[in-house]
C-alpha cells in the first residue's frame, strides 16, 4: 500500500579524490555540477531530473555510501512516516533544512541491513537541465559523456533482508518486483519498487552490513549502453562487466567503477511493474543467469567487490 | 623509464612494472592473474598485498581496507601501489573484502529468515 513515498531522491557517496570523482561523474556519466557547500561537498544531477541534485560527493578516507534518500509527497507525510518508522523500532534522527544545500528537513534511520536511509519532502525545484517546461525540445544539445538521463536506483549488500523487507514494504509502501529464493525458501535478493520501474532499491544478502554495490543511472537504449562502453574504453575507466543483459529486470547494462572504486551502472530498458503484478522469482541455483543473462555465470567481482 | 620486477610469492609469478605504473595494472597488461582484480580504485580491498621487500609509493586508498598502521606494516592495495625498486609481494586480501564469498555464491546465506 502506498505510504506517500514518491521516488529515489539522492545518494551521498564517499570518494577518495573529490576532483577526480567530479570529473568522472561530469565528463564520463554526463551529470551536471549544480553546487558546492562549505563542507566541500559537490552536488550533481542528471539532465532530466527536476530537483536541484541527486548525487552528493563527499571526500573521505574510505569510499562507499553515506546514505540514500527518498522524496515523500509532503511534510505531513514526513511526520506520519517518522512515527511509523519509530513504531517499527528504529531510531530516527533529524537533519535541519539546509544541512544539504537547498534541501528541506530530512529524517534519517538505519535499516536492518545496516544502510542509512533518508526521507525528505522538499528540495529546490530547478526543472530539467537545458530544456524548457513549455514546448520542450527532445533533449539538451550540450550533454557530455554517457548523457545519463537520471539517477535510477541502488543495489545494496547487507544482512537481515527479511526485516529490511518489512521496513520497506509495510512501513514505506514499496512493493516486491523480483526476488531470488534459495532451495530452503530463503529470500536472498529483493528488488523493490515504488513505481512502474523494475526497481527503485535492491538488496542482496551479505554477511556484512551496510555495503554498497552500485548506483545506477538510466540511459534510453541498448545503443546508448554500447556507446557508454566505448567511452569507458576511451577514458581507460575500470570496467567491471558488460555490455550485457540482466535476467532480473531484463535491463541492458554495463558496470564500471568510479575513481575510488564505487561501482556505477548505466542501464536501459527493463521490465515494468504494477502493484497488482505477482513478483518475479528467480532460483538461487540459477543466479548466474538471473544476474548476467548471457554469460549465465556470476563473476566473482559481483559478489565480493563492494565499498 | 625503469622497469622493476614484481614477484608475487604465493603464486610464484613475476612480471615487470614500469616506474610510475600501478602494480595491478602492470599485472593485467601482462595477462597474469597472480593478484585478484577488484575495483582498481583503492576501494574494495580485493587486491590487498603485503610488500615483503622493496621500496614503493602508494596513491590514496581506503582506510577501511588498509589502516594507517597496516600501511606502515607494508600492506597496500596493488591497484594503488607504485614500485620504486623491484618488489617481493604476497597476496593478502582484506578480510572485509572476502567475507561475503561463501554467502550468496553458494546460495546458503547464514542470516536470512524464511519468507512468509
Amino acid at each position: 500500500m502506498r505510504k506517500g513515498v514518491l521516488r529515489p531522491g539522492h545518494i551521498q557517496l564517499r570518494v577518495l579524490d573529490l576532483e577526480a570523482s567530479v570529473q568522472h561523474y561530469v565528463e564520463l556519466l554526463g551529470l551536471h555540477e549544480t553546487d558546492r557547500d562549505e563542507q566541500g561537498r559537490v552536488y550533481l544531477k542528471a539532465w532530466s531530473e527536476v530537483d536541484k541534485f541527486s548525487l552528493v560527493l563527499r571526500e573521505a578516507n574510505e569510499p562507499g555510501m553515506d546514505f540514500m534518500a527518498f522524496k515523500v509527497v509532503d511534510d505531513a507525510t514526513l511526520e506520519t512516516l517518522t512515527a511509523d518508522i519509530e513504531a517499527f523500532g528504529l531510531e530516527v534522527t533529524h537533519k535541519a533544512a539546509g544541512d544539504l544545500k537547498d534541501c528541506g528537513r530530512r529524517i534519517q534511520f538505519t535499516a536492518p541491513s545496516g544502510h542509512v536511509f533518508e526521507l525528505y519532502a522538499e528540495k529546490t525545484y530547478t526543472g530539467k537541465w537545458g530544456v524548457e517546461e513549455t514546448n520542450p525540445e527532445a533533449w539538451p544539445r550540450a550533454l557530455r559523456g554517457m548523457k545519463a538521463v537520471r539517477f535510477d536506483h541502488c543495489l545494496l549488500y547487507g544482512d537481515e533482508l527479511a526485516k529490511t523487507f518489512d521496513l520497506f514494504v509495510d512501513v514505506l509502501g514499496f512493493y516486491l518486483a523480483e526476488q531470488v529464493i534459495d532451495p530452503d525458501g530463503n529470500r536472498i535478493a529483493q528488488f523493490l519498487t515504488l513505481s512502474m520501474k523494475a526497481h527503485d532499491i535492491a538488496f542482496i544478502q551479505h554477511e556484512e552490513k551496510a555495503k554498497f554495490h552500485h548506483a545506477s543511472f538510466f540511459l534510453e537504449t541498448w545503443e546508448d549502453i554500447l556507446r557508454a562502453a566505448d567511452l569507458i574504453s576511451m577514458t581507460d575507466t575500470s570496467l567491471d562487466i558488460g555490455p550485457t543483459r540482466h535476467g532480473i529486470t531484463h535491463g541492458k547494462t554495463i558496470y564500471f567503477f568510479d575513481p575510488s572504486g564505487n561501482r556505477n551502472e548505466v542501464f536501459a530498458g527493463g521490465d515494468y511493474m504494477y502493484p497488482d503484478h505477482n513478483p518475479i522469482t528467480w532460483k538461487a541455483e540459477d543466479l548466474g543467469k538471473a544476474i548476467f543473462y548471457h554469460d549465465r555465470v556470476l563473476n566473482e567481482r559481483f559478489l565480493t567487490v563492494l565499498t | 623509464m625503469s622497469d622493476y620486477v614484481i614477484t608475487e610469492q604465493l603464486n610464484q609469478q613475476s612480471f615487470t612494472c614500469q616506474q610510475g605504473e600501478f602494480v595491478l595494472k602492470a599485472m593485467e597488461n601482462h595477462g597474469l592473474h597472480a593478484i585478484a582484480v577488484g575495483c582498481r580504485g583503492g576501494g574494495c580491498g580485493v587486491c590487498r598485498v603485503k610488500v615483503i621487500a622493496g621500496s614503493y609509493e602508494c596513491a590514496r586508498m581506503s582506510k577501511a581496507q588498509v589502516s594507517t598502521e597496516q600501511q606502515q606494516q607494508g600492506y597496500a592495495l596493488a591497484c594503488r601501489l607504485k614500485p620504486t625498486s623491484d618488489l617481493i609481494i604476497e597476496c593478502s586480501p582484506s578480510p572485509l573484502a572476502i567475507t561475503g564469498i561463501t554467502d550468496v555464491a553458494t546460495a546458503k546465506p547464514k542470516h536470512t529468515e524464511v519468507i512468509k
